[in-house]
């Protein structure tokens, strides 16, 4: 093969479930890919030096961020975006109402990446503590909400997740 | 999109070898926490990528015939932290590495990755220092076998030649079995942030637990590289598990260390750091070994 060739790839993965198949620019960033090849725009690009969290996805259940995850990387792999959490008839899912219920919102901006990653710590299923909530959160930045909110939506969801009684 | 040149992605250890000597300017990524982050600031813009991060032989943990734990390159940090093996007998490279940026960058950062860095602050380097990590290399001739406090050349400069890759780094079972360590990060902010100053401290006690049998002290951001505190390992060695002993430590390591001013701390308050912070890990280290400091 050539160098010029090298050039583009064909990258075949599972995203939200379905999979998928493109041509991605070796130099694109996963980001690129979900954003332009794929039109997820819930994949925001922020700081695009992994420092924000707006871009994160799972990668095989894990939260990674998607800015500095070279877009040939994801071939074979199962890759789910916020558009991947709503259910058929494009209700929310219940992270997302708990985001809304406790204004854990302002711009937006990076909320979807603060639920993709409050999605993978619901789905362990276990009861955090506060401390080890915040430090499974710390990957995220919100210039707008000051975390507090954002605290409260994923707490009380793990605590209605697991049938237990959310201390005031 | 990323300034890249060219990305030759490597199907095997053997593959990444063969391109390393086809592409001599080339730069290896792995994880590709630090070498994307330096192209778009432009210092590795428009060069020629080696990817490694397809090499699933280079990921995991495994405990050899002869105790040895064999780390693959490519483990992530998180599937360190989250290892039986690691968390069975190498608790505190699980902590160390538990303290690297962000649960996200915890994902794609590889122990290989954080080490062939070369840089003084990696949060890996120090816990890998007082454990005697081994790290393999794997060339055109073959494997070769360096320790870790000669694979730092100088800053941002490892000892890996032209066509050669960190493969594993190794523990040996001598290095671990009866020790306990502790590894402290100084930062400003808890989370996404480099070390000002870190210290991890192993020891090994007395069946008593009253005297120390071997104690190993490594540093990031001490100095130009990684280091060991060995003048203050040999003071120390067959002291009594005492506050004077801890005292002690935290005057001799001043010998050691030889941290410089930067924008993050000055030299005066690195050098403090260092002295308090070997205190408090050699506590830990001693607590986690079942003694006590009487105070």
């Amino acid at each position: 093969m050539t160098e010029d060739m090298r050039q583009f790839k064909q990258v075949t993965c599972t995203i939200n479930g379905v999979r998928r198949t493109t041509m991605v620019d070796v130099r694109a960033s996963l980001t690129d890919m979900l954003r332009n090849d794929y039109r997820l725009t819930s994949v925001k690009k922020g700081c695009e030096v992994g420092e924000c969290g707006a871009c994160t996805v799972l990668i095989d259940g894990e939260a990674f961020d998607s800015c500095i995850y070279l877009a040939v990387w994801a071939d074979g792999k199962d890759i789910l975006t916020l558009e991947g959490l709503e259910g058929p008839s494009g209700e929310l899912s219940d992270i997302q109402q708990a985001f809304i219920d406790e204004t854990a919102i302002q711009c937006g901006l990076y909320s979807p990446g603060f639920i993709m990653t409050a999605k993978e710590i619901l789905d362990t299923g276990k009861l955090y503590t506060d401390d080890e909530l915040r430090k499974l959160l710390s990957g995220h930045l919100c210039r707008c909400t000051g975390y507090e909110n954002i605290m409260k939506a994923v707490k009380k969801t793990m605590y209605k997740r697991l049938g237990k009684k959310y201390p005031d | 999109m990323y300034d890249i040149k060219a990305l030759y992605e490597a199907d095997s250890v053997q593959h990444a070898v063969q391109l390393l000597l086809e592409h001599p300017e080339a730069v290896i990524i792995a994880g590709g926490s630090d070498v994307l982050i330096k192209i778009r600031e432009g210092k590795l813009a428009g060069r020629e990528l080696i990817s490694i991060y397809g090499l699933d032989e280079l990921r995991g943990i495994r405990k050899e015939e002869d105790g040895t734990i064999r780390i693959g390159s490519l483990t992530s940090f998180r599937h360190i932290t989250a290892d039986p093996i690691i968390r069975k007998h190498l608790s505190v490279l699980g902590e160390a590495v538990d303290m690297v940026g962000g649960p996200q960058i915890r994902s794609i950062g590889t122990i290989g990755g954080n080490t062939c860095n070369g840089v003084t602050s990696a949060d890996s380097a120090s816990t890998l220092f007082s454990l005697d990590a081994v790290i393999e290399i794997t060339g055109p001739d073959g494997i070769r076998l360096v320790p870790i406090e000669q694979f730092y050349l100088g800053p941002g400069k490892v000892d890996l030649r032209a066509g050669e890759l960190q493969t594993s780094i190794l523990i040996a079972k001598d290095s671990y079995i009866g020790y306990k360590g502790h590894y402290i990060k100084y930062g400003m902010r808890n989370a996404m942030e480099i070390a000002t100053t870190g210290c991890s401290v192993n020891v090994k006690l007395s069946r008593d637990k009253k005297t120390v049998r071997d104690i190993r002290i490594g540093y990031g951001v001490a100095g130009p590289v990684p280091l060991r505190a060995r003048h203050t390992e040999d003071v120390i060695r067959g002291c009594a598990v005492s506050a004077e002993t801890r005292s002690r430590i935290g005057e001799e390591v001043r010998e050691d260390v030889h941290p410089r001013d930067s924008w993050r701390a000055a030299k005066d308050f690195r050098e403090h750091l260092c002295s308090t912070m070997a205190m408090r890990a050699f506590t830990e280290a001693v607590r986690k070994s079942g003694g006590e400091i009487d105070d």
